[in-house]
């Protein structure tokens, strides 16, 4: 299937919650072949912006083509058919409780296949040992750790050999370690595999080190983007802020509040 | 407020759920046929549903059995009229406590099961996982708990009138000497086949009432964990508001 | 997907525990007795003066056994009587054509059927036919009245009123005690 330029092309995207914008203007292209990382501050709609590429909300103006297909305009059933060829890994992990480690990656296949049982455990476990846990494919995720359940969750999205991989804040509270091992799995998969993997984050320093562009939003709107290392010598305010880790800048340290003395001495004593 | 316009934006809010459910009802019953082709997970979800409550509504039949014969005999005995516990008994159970008693019971046990289980599914994201994997959640989740109650209740129903019967049964005959001969052969002069099956109508109707409320609580859950908590207390509200109204509109119905 | 085995147990015991009981339900405590609509049958009318609180279903019955059923209640308006239609069951269709149908009062809970007495005739009841000989329901409301039309005339206790007793060939307890004379 012959994809554009862009297998990811967002022009002028707006969205509201409630009246309140989160996207006011939204431009961004994502490249196939490519690691691309969605990074900005809390609130700023990062994972409503993944939400909207998958489908899952509609984007009241503007133009969102995902493969090929503009998201708008697309029915439940061409909705389905361009899901099963992505992947998503959920900030949780989301695996179905109910289910083994083996039958939660061996999922799709059952569902969306007719392939023989034993063509299914070769797949599994291949994946399986792909994110290492080839050994733990009876475990239920009730007995996984935090960095495995999400390890078993990215082998169930790479099962039916996906074209775009998501990642969802796939670092939040992990070690160290399996931080590492996640980082090292998004940029060896999406190689080998030949993907397109975009991932939400805003641990700065570890996406740097694997992704090939960077999408740094806020405000509505993309205030920055390029490779890592530009970034990184951007001088525009906002960037300079989220990489440093400043506390305050842009995105001020103190919420909306009246005036401080007025405050403190007036009368009355509750607030 | 003005208490005539809360009155008011709560009809209008009531209305609205209402209008819900019935759309939500609508989804899941055009995946009813998808679903019996793939029948094992609806057995695993009577097992849940039915099996699995068997103890508290067996117990309780006993028991309310127990209590009818108790009372029902106290009250006969100043008309005279002791020998009639049988179908006294029976005809109370199975047209109006078993079914009523079951469903309050299956929604406290089986639909606060369902509630949160559906209910944490969508707080830990399984459900847009599911969807994200082009999987229908409702096909998959929904309608085969929905079925599963709506399976189980009449059942359930049908053992609490037969073990009720034999509780009453218990006081009335082995303790208070009411005779054996009459206690049942009054009964089957005065239960008729059309009460029986008056009593299975509501009870497959309260099934078909609490599993739909169990499952569309848990659905549309707030994805935390406070959510989880009201929608299981919503449905065992819902359901037992909803029970005692519809036993009212079927009861005179069937009159 | 693998199921496991007790769980597939677990079910079928309690789906065959329920249809046990449905079946006990069915059964064990009703009459047993289903619709005259699939039982060969013929009907036959009666005329009553009073039938009480008969109601249409109310069994119809000789020497106690159920022979068949009310099937329906008329009011016939130029006699000004009660138009009874029984449907009996085929398997009775011996039953004289002057036999006589009283208005009996059931057990304790006074549901009223109709008893039917045969006669002595050597033809028998057939579909459409009519029985003319009937006796009304006893009114208890008609036997206070008398009663009470006695005490006056007389001034004595003389409590006869002619009026048959119910005597049903079921169960009955003794009769549950009534409003006290005024």
């Amino acid at each position: 299937m012959n994809s554009p330029a862009s297998i990811v092309e967002i022009r002028d995207l707006r969205y509201a919650i409630n009246g309140r914008p989160i996207f006011d203007g939204l431009d961004a292209d994502i490249v196939p072949g490519r690691v691309t990382a969605i990074m900005g501050p809390s609130g700023t709609g990062k994972t409503t912006l993944l939400r909207l590429i998958t489908g899952q909300l509609r984007a009241d103006s503007g133009s969102l083509i995902v493969a090929g297909q503009d998201m708008r305009a697309v029915r439940r059933t061409e909705l389905y058919a361009l899901r099963r060829r992505m992947g998503m890994l959920f900030q949780n992990g989301a695996l179905l409780t109910d289910l083994n480690v083996f039958e939660n990656v061996a999922f799709p296949l059952r569902e969306h296949t007719d392939l023989p049982g034993r063509l299914i455990r070769q797949l599994v476990l291949t994946k399986l040992q792909a994110v290492g846990l080839r050994g733990a494919a009876e475990l239920m995720p009730a007995e996984l750790s935090g960095g495995m359940g999400r390890r078993v969750a990215l082998a169930r999205a790479i099962v039916m050999d996906p074209e775009i991989l998501i990642y969802d804040e796939p670092f939040v509270g992990l070690d160290p370690i399996s931080l590492g091992v996640i980082l090292r799995l998004i940029r060896r998969l999406n190689d080998v595999l030949g993907l397109t993997s975009i991932v939400v984050s805003h641990d700065v320093h570890e996406i740097s080190s694997v992704a090939d562009a960077v999408y740094l939003l806020s405000g509505g709107k993309v205030a920055a983007h390029g490779a890592p290392r530009d970034l990184q010598a951007s001088p525009s305010e906002v960037v300079r802020q989220f990489i440093g880790g400043l506390p305050d800048g842009p995105v001020p340290f103190h919420f909306p509040a009246p005036d401080y003395f007025g405050e403190l001495l007036a009368r009355g004593e509750c607030l | 407020m003005n208490p005539i316009k809360e009155l008011w934006r709560s009809l209008i809010e009531a209305l609205v759920a209402l209008g819900d459910i019935s759309r939500f009802q609508l989804r899941l019953i055009v995946r009813i046929p998808r679903v019996l082709m793939r029948f094992d997970t609806v057995v695993r979800q009577i097992y849940n549903s039915g099996a699995l409550s068997l103890v508290i509504i067996m117990l309780s039949g006993l028991f309310v059995g127990m209590v009818l014969g108790l009372q029902g005999y106290q009250l006969l005995r100043r008309f005279g009229s002791e020998q009639a516990l049988g179908v006294a008994a029976a005809i109370g159970l199975v047209k109006e406590l078993s079914p009523v008693v079951t469903a309050l019971l299956f929604a406290g046990r089986a639909g606060t099961a369902l509630a949160s289980e559906i209910g944490l599914m969508r707080a830990t994201d399984q459900l847009s996982a599911m969807e994200m994997m082009a999987v229908d959640p409702i096909e998959h989740v929904v309608v085969p708990r929905f079925l599963g109650g709506i399976i189980a209740m009449p059942l359930l129903s049908a053992i609490f009138s037969m073990i009720g019967i034999y509780g009453a049964q218990l006081v009335g005959v082995q303790i208070m000497h009411v005779d054996s001969g009459s206690f049942w052969s009054q009964m089957r002069a005065g239960v008729d086949l059309s009460d029986v099956s008056e009593g299975l109508v509501k009870s497959c109707i309260f099934g078909v009432a609490c599993s739909l409320i169990a499952v569309y609580q848990g659905y549309y859950a707030t994805p935390t964990a406070e959510g989880v908590g009201r929608a299981t207390t919503r449905t065992v509200v819902a359901s037992a508001v909803m029970v005692l109204f519809l036993d009212y509109l079927l009861t005179s119905a069937f009159l | 997907m693998r199921k496991s085995n007790t769980l597939n147990l677990g079910t079928g015991a309690f789906v065959l525990l329920g249809f046990a009981a449905l079946a006990f339900l069915t059964t064990q405590i009703t009459s047993g007795g289903l619709h005259f609509g699939r039982v060969p049958h013929y009907d036959v009318t009666a005329k009553f003066d009073n039938i009480g609180d008969l109601k249409v279903g109310a069994p119809v019955s000789m020497a106690g056994v159920e022979v068949g059923r009310v099937a329906r209640i008329d009011l016939d308006l130029r006699e000004y009587k009660a138009v009874v239609l029984m449907r009996l069951n085929s398997r009775y269709n011996q039953i004289p054509t002057d036999s006589d149908a009283s208005i009996y009062t059931q057990g304790l809970l006074g549901g009223k059927f109709v008893g039917l007495t045969a006669g002595g005739a050597d033809t028998y009841l057939k579909d459409k036919s009519e029985i003319d000989f009937t006796q009304s329901a006893f009114v208890l409301e008609n036997l206070i009245g008398q009663l009470l039309a006695n005490f006056a005339k007389s001034g004595n206790s003389s409590s006869s009123s002619g009026s048959p007793d119910s005597a049903p060939p079921k169960n009955e307890a003794p009769a549950p005690p009534t409003e006290k004379h005024k």
